[in-house]
């Protein structure tokens, strides 16, 4: 556990120019440019149908916030044994089945890659409640005076939502995507859960997280280089964080 | 003539928008019928190829049979998810909600250095850190213990945060009121502030408790024997092992989900202003 030698700037270099390591960050930039989209779409698509609904309003908005109190594990259970399970009495074939398509296997092939809508679908089931709330909250607030004032001047339906709802969730729609991104790079739940079986992860769709458990706590133990990838990492993170200017509007807060 | 076609109109647009409403709720809520349908389904049934929306036959011989299976040390895990999220709750609250009060009242030189301290490690992601918390609580010998799973969550930045701006916004006047009455900082703080500050601390804690339960990484990592596994280990090492018997692990996950939906159910308002306070922070 202790350090032996110090080796500089060794353990960084080698992360980066290890294939592994970058193929981990292509495996999380194909995984935020499916997930990052559908949730935000989705969460605010909810938050805007519960939003104007009056009659049994608090029952939608509880459905689609129930999963958020579901574990990744219990949910990639229900995904991996259940809905996607391989054989016929797994529903996702079931469904096939009653169109007379053949059964696919959706987790046990890499090409073609079946298992990302499996995990994509999984994510995007436990996470939108959460964000749906958050939009909820958003257009609460936003004044309704300003749809009166649209109403009088004619404009309703997709230029409303185009002209007033949009640019007046900027503050909130800033914050989910940031939060989706940094969730997104965070993922590890689902990917375990989900590909491993017998005790075994293939060897393809590792993002970070995977790629680092594997490595500093897989049977190599190598702290030096999972530390200098956990580094490199943060870097990223913290980059992405103030480019969308996060660090100035939690230092503003305080004042 | 307008007016009609816009009633009539909003009228479609009303239907469409329950349409939606209904269809999507039902997605959302399949996966749990599946859990609850599968969980009292018997084994042969589970792997027949037809579809069934019920099981043929209520097996509820799942639940006895889980508790009774060596394999699965279910009642520990279970007592140990218990244990380390309400301790991790309740010291959560307390350190804090103590810590957000001290930076936002108790006038100090370095206050502010130690609030942008705190702030600044939000921007480091807890997971990215769990390597050298590993290091850190091997060397302290904690590994397989409730110590070296419940402690290092006990210091959360974004709760003593989202406190500190709380506190902030609380009424000085009553706290004034207090301090003639010579009350000090902490007999304010534990007679009065917090008191009048209970749908807060309902909000911080029922989220922290769903993220305490939930915990995956962190448990996995540190709970290496079998004594120390949480609820959530627990099911992942049964889903992932060699032979399954699969009616019975979805059993142990209805067992595992079963707190928190009771939680949800009295408690969802508390967990919706959590996840408006934390999801936006500050905001």
């Amino acid at each position: 556990m202790t350090p032996t030698k110090f080796v500089g700037v060794g353990n960084y270099l080698d992360m980066l120019s290890d294939p592994a390591f970058r193929s981990s960050l292509v495996t999380f930039l194909a995984f935020a440019v499916f997930i990052v989209p559908t949730t935000f779409v989705i969460s605010l698509g909810a938050a805007l149908l519960v939003a104007r609904t009056r009659v049994m309003q608090s029952f939608f908005r509880s459905v689609f916030f129930l999963p958020t109190a579901c574990s990744y594990v219990v949910a990639s259970l229900i995904w991996k044994m259940s809905i996607f399970s391989g054989i016929r009495s797994g529903l996702a074939n079931g469904v096939l089945g009653w169109f007379g398509v053949d059964s696919i296997p959706w987790l046990s092939l890499a090409d073609p890659p079946w298992y990302w809508l499996v995990i994509v679908t999984a994510r995007l089931w436990l996470q939108v409640g959460f964000y749906m709330i958050l939009f909820l909250a958003g257009i609460q607030r936003i004044s309704p005076t300003l749809y009166e004032a649209a109403a009088i001047d004619g404009a309703e339906g997709w230029k409303v939502f185009r002209h007033i709802t949009l640019p007046q969730l900027r503050a909130t729609s800033t914050a989910v995507l940031l939060l989706l991104l940094i969730n997104a790079f965070q993922a590890f739940d689902e990917f375990y859960n989900i590909l491993s079986t017998f005790g075994t992860y293939p060897p393809y769709a590792r993002p970070p997280l995977v790629y680092l458990y594997y490595t500093a706590l897989g049977s190599g133990q190598d702290f030096g280089h999972g530390s200098a990838g956990a580094v490199i990492l943060t870097l990223i993170i913290a980059i992405v964080a103030v480019v969308q200017g996060r660090i100035l509007r939690l230092g503003d807060r305080g004042e | 003539m307008a007016i009609v076609r816009s009633k009539r109109q909003s009228r479609v647009t009303g239907w469409a928008r329950y349409s939606a409403l209904v269809v999507a709720a039902l997605l959302f809520l399949i996966p749990f019928y599946l859990l609850i349908r599968s969980a009292f389904m018997r084994e042969q049934d589970l792997g027949s190829p037809d579809f069934h929306w019920l099981p043929p036959v209520w097996e509820t011989s799942n639940l006895t049979g889980l508790f009774d299976n060596p394999a699965i040390p279910m009642a520990r895990s279970l007592l140990n998810s218990g244990l380390i999220a309400v301790t991790q709750t309740v010291g959560v609250l307390v350190i804090s909600g103590l810590a957000g009060y001290g930076l936002a009242r108790i006038p100090y030189r370095w206050s502010n250095a130690v609030f942008y301290t705190i702030t600044a490690t939000l921007l480091i992601p807890a997971a990215v850190t769990f390597v050298p918390s590993f290091v850190l609580v091997s060397t302290l010998g904690w590994i397989s213990t409730l110590r070296g799973l419940i402690i290092p969550g006990l210091f959360q930045a974004l709760a003593t945060f989202l406190f500190r701006q709380f506190f902030l916004g609380f009424p000085k006047e009553i706290e004034e009121a207090a301090f003639i009455d010579g009350l000090g900082y902490w007999g304010t703080f534990w007679k009065i502030v917090v008191p009048n500050s209970m749908g807060f601390v309902a909000a911080i804690g029922t989220i922290t408790f769903i993220g305490s339960w939930n915990a995956f990484l962190w448990p996995l990592v540190i709970g290496r024997d079998q004594e120390s596994w949480t609820v959530q280990i627990a099911l992942s090492t049964f889903l992932t092992a060699q032979s399954v018997q699969v009616s019975q692990l979805f059993m142990a996950a209805l067992v595992a989900i079963v707190p928190l939906l009771l939680m949800f159910l009295f408690l969802q308002r508390w967990i919706v202003e959590g996840v408006e306070r934390t999801g936006i922070a500050g905001d």
